[in-house]
């Protein structure tokens, strides 16, 4: 392998990485800018959507359908694992976030922890505390680019990552929903003035940003072929950085934030020993929240906060 | 049988359904109906009896039986309260010390890990009831005292209790560094760069092979020991008893406990505990009464990371072996739960809590698994329902009822 094919190969990773950390991120980006609280189970989530995309795909495997409807395999491998935790952003929200709106941040965040440590054993008793295998739907083939090897299952998760982050901007950006949403991040009290439900509105949120997660645990799932029922939890962290690296509460943050992580990890896996990487992450958040705390793309754009 | 809540009832039970048989029925490539129906019953029964009591309540029996039956309970609840506070800690150090003469090994060693937890719980809720600052890294404080006693002792053959001030000045020195650069921040950001340095310290134990052995951890340190002088047939000689047995280990414990409750309970008196709550309520407010508010800050960090690092010490030298793995971010969840159930910033709850969370899943063996899964869930609950723990604190429960304008629908 040279040093072109080389480069190609973690620049994809690097792009790989990055959408997924920006995924997560934007979760949570979304999530902290309506309630200014961070939803501690997101990773949990994260994890459940990557479970559930376990399930479809293997039930579909069994009835022979990935064969013969390989698109429409993806559709509702994807689609099921999003609408499921949908359903359980909502669930947590009405149980753990929405009595605790009027009490003190320490109660709401103890008990958003408690909902993360409940989801992450309920998903080990369910699921089994072992790796679960993907099915690999993907296979290997792919294409060259200067002897560097791209597979059709790297492309098409690259390519779905980039769809639904331009697909959610335009939601917050142009749609009724979605400016409603900026209206609650910016001031609730004058939105709920004007009409807007806010209830509606964070249930919608509570439904979007973990969709995206589940989206993320599908495509992790897919690419590195298992699912552990505690992988959240690193990637939580990681995308917590993102959200705070970019500026927590901005869209575009968020996704600058996540590239960035993705790209210094693979820069540090490629070159440095790779058991130190998540400690570089941890690092990199320390230093953030420390010297910028307002993230590269907080206060100047708070207009377009969410 | 209001209508509303028949509905909402039927909802709920619908949308558990769909949340949990998908994820409950497959563990692996079948559908176990079996399974995952069993459960989702179980829980519509829940939500059944939820629906029933709300009904019986609406009908007014709870409030007829209620007249039959307070004054009687006013009574003896009274006569509960008036018994002075001296009686039952007195009584409670007598049942704990003699604990160990009537019960078998794993009895006391369960005591033993009761009593570990209890001084992190009280040590923690110096940081999180008093100070106000959400700390979910504080098992890397644990593992700093353990980690300190096993390289001290290993490499330079320093014995338990000389290592202790060591240990407890590395582990405030780190309570500092976890402190410094969090001095600005908030509440959720606090909690996750918390997390963030207890997987710091925990990776670089376990990839720093050369110090540390990795992953194997370090084996073979020495047990505390005491000297006593002993009269025998040549005179006054100086006898060195090692701390082998699980008793001696129990009371040595015990004392620590016992000191730590004293030492947490004169702090949160002092003129220092009070401007922690200070800070905890309003550090604006607090910084222009003239608190110093950096220092205190600093401080609480450093004495909750001191009485877990003597703690950690004590389990490093009780096992003679550590390994990074002892401390993973559960932990920190099993400490933290100990002191929110107990009811923040109270230190009989906190002891309460740790006899509780520890000692009675070790009664049901069985339902072990299912430890994590009620604790998070009994955290969730208890923030919604009774956020001011089992065991209030006084403060506390007057600030929390205050605020708590809006109670919750269900």
């Amino acid at each position: 392998m040279d040093n072109a094919s080389f480069i190609i190969q973690q620049l994809i990773n690097a792009i790989f990485l990055g959408s997924i950390f920006s995924l997560i991120a934007l979760g949570y980006t979304m999530v902290y800018g309506i309630i200014e609280l961070i939803n501690f189970a997101h990773g949990e989530l994260f994890t459940a959507g990557a479970f559930i995309g376990i399930i479809v795909l293997a039930a579909l495997q069994q009835i022979g359908f990935v064969e013969t409807h390989f698109v429409l395999t993806l559709i509702f491998v994807f689609g099921m694992s999003m609408a499921y935790v949908a359903f359980l952003g909502v669930a947590i929200e009405h149980v753990a976030y929405k009595p605790l709106r009027k009490a003190s941040r320490l109660a709401a965040i103890l008990s958003a922890l408690g909902m993360s440590i409940f989801l992450s054993n309920g998903m080990m008793l369910s699921q089994g505390v072992s790796d679960r295998a993907y099915p690999a739907i993907f296979g290997l083939k792919g294409f060259s680019i200067l002897d560097a090897r791209i597979t059709y299952g790297q492309v098409f998760i690259i390519v779905l990552s980039l769809l639904l982050m331009v697909t959610l901007n335009m939601f917050v950006n142009w749609s009724k929903l979605g400016k409603a949403m900026r209206a609650t991040a910016q001031n609730q009290t004058m939105a709920r003035m004007l009409g807007i439900d806010i209830d509606r509105t964070i249930r919608v949120t509570f439904m979007i940003g973990p969709a995206l997660g589940a989206a993320a645990g599908v495509m992790v799932g897919m690419y590195y072929g298992s699912v552990r029922f505690d992988m959240g939890f690193i990637y939580m962290i990681k995308a917590f950085a993102a959200a705070i690296l970019g500026g927590i509460g901005s869209i575009p943050g968020a996704v600058l934030g996540g590239m960035i992580i993705g790209g210094v990890e693979v820069l540090w896996s490629a070159f440095l020993p790779s058991e130190w990487k998540d400690v570089t992450t941890f690092v990199v958040l320390i230093l953030v929240l420390y010297l910028r705390p307002s993230g590269i793309l907080g206060e100047h754009v708070s207009e377009t906060r969410v | 049988m209001a209508k509303s809540d028949f509905k909402k009832f039927i909802i709920y039970s619908l949308f558990l359904g769909i949340l949990i048989l998908p994820m409950v029925g497959f563990p692996g490539r079948t559908f176990e109906a079996v399974r995952a129906f069993t459960i989702w019953g179980g829980i519509v029964g829940i939500l059944a009896l939820w629906l029933l009591n709300k009904t019986v309540r609406r009908s007014g029996v709870y409030q007829r039986t209620a007249t039959t039956f307070s004054p009687l309970k006013n009574t003896v609840l009274e006569k509960f309260y008036k018994l002075p506070t001296k009686y039952a800690i007195l009584a409670l150090l007598i049942a704990v010390a003699i604990y160990p003469l009537l019960a078998n090994n794993y009895m006391i060693d369960v005591g033993i890990t009761c009593l570990i937890y209890i001084v992190l719980g009280l040590g923690l809720n110096i940081v999180v009831g008093l100070a106000g600052l959400l700390d979910l890294g504080y098992i890397a404080f644990y593992a700093v005292g353990a980690y300190s006693y096993s390289l001290l002792n290993l490499h330079f053959g320093i014995s338990f209790w000389l290592s202790l001030p060591i240990g407890i000045i590395i582990g405030a020195i780190f309570g500092c560094i976890i402190g410094y650069p969090t001095l600005r921040m908030r509440g959720d950001y606090l909690a996750i760069v918390t997390m963030g340095f207890g997987e710091i310290i925990r990776l670089v134990l376990n990839n720093w092979d050369k110090l540390t052995k990795g992953p194997n951890g370090l084996l073979g340190m020495s047990k505390p020991t005491v000297i006593y002088p002993a009269f025998t047939e040549s005179g006054l000689e100086w006898v060195v008893y090692s701390l082998r047995s699980l008793h001696a280990l129990y009371y040595l414990m015990f004392i620590i406990a016992v000191l730590t409750v004293i030492g947490v309970r004169r702090l949160d008196n002092s003129r220092i505990g009070r401007a922690w709550v200070a800070i905890r309520e309003d550090e604006v407010a607090a910084e222009l009464s003239g608190v110093p508010t950096t220092w205190l800050k600093l401080l609480a960090y450093a004495m909750g990371a001191a009485f877990a690092s003597v703690v950690g010490a004590f389990f490093a030298a009780k096992l003679s072996y550590t390994n990074p793995n002892f401390f993973i971010f559960m932990e920190s969840c099993i400490v933290l739960c100990i002191v929110v159930l107990g009811g923040v910033g109270s230190i009989p709850g906190v002891i309460l809590a740790g006899i509780v969370l520890i000692a009675v899943p070790e009664v049901f063996r069985e339902f072990q698994d299912y430890r994590m899964l009620a604790f998070g869930l009994a955290m969730a609950a208890m923030m919604v329902l009774r956020p001011e723990g089992l065991i209030p604190a006084t403060r506390r429960k007057r600030e929390l009822h205050e605020t708590d304008e809006s109670s919750p629908e269900d």
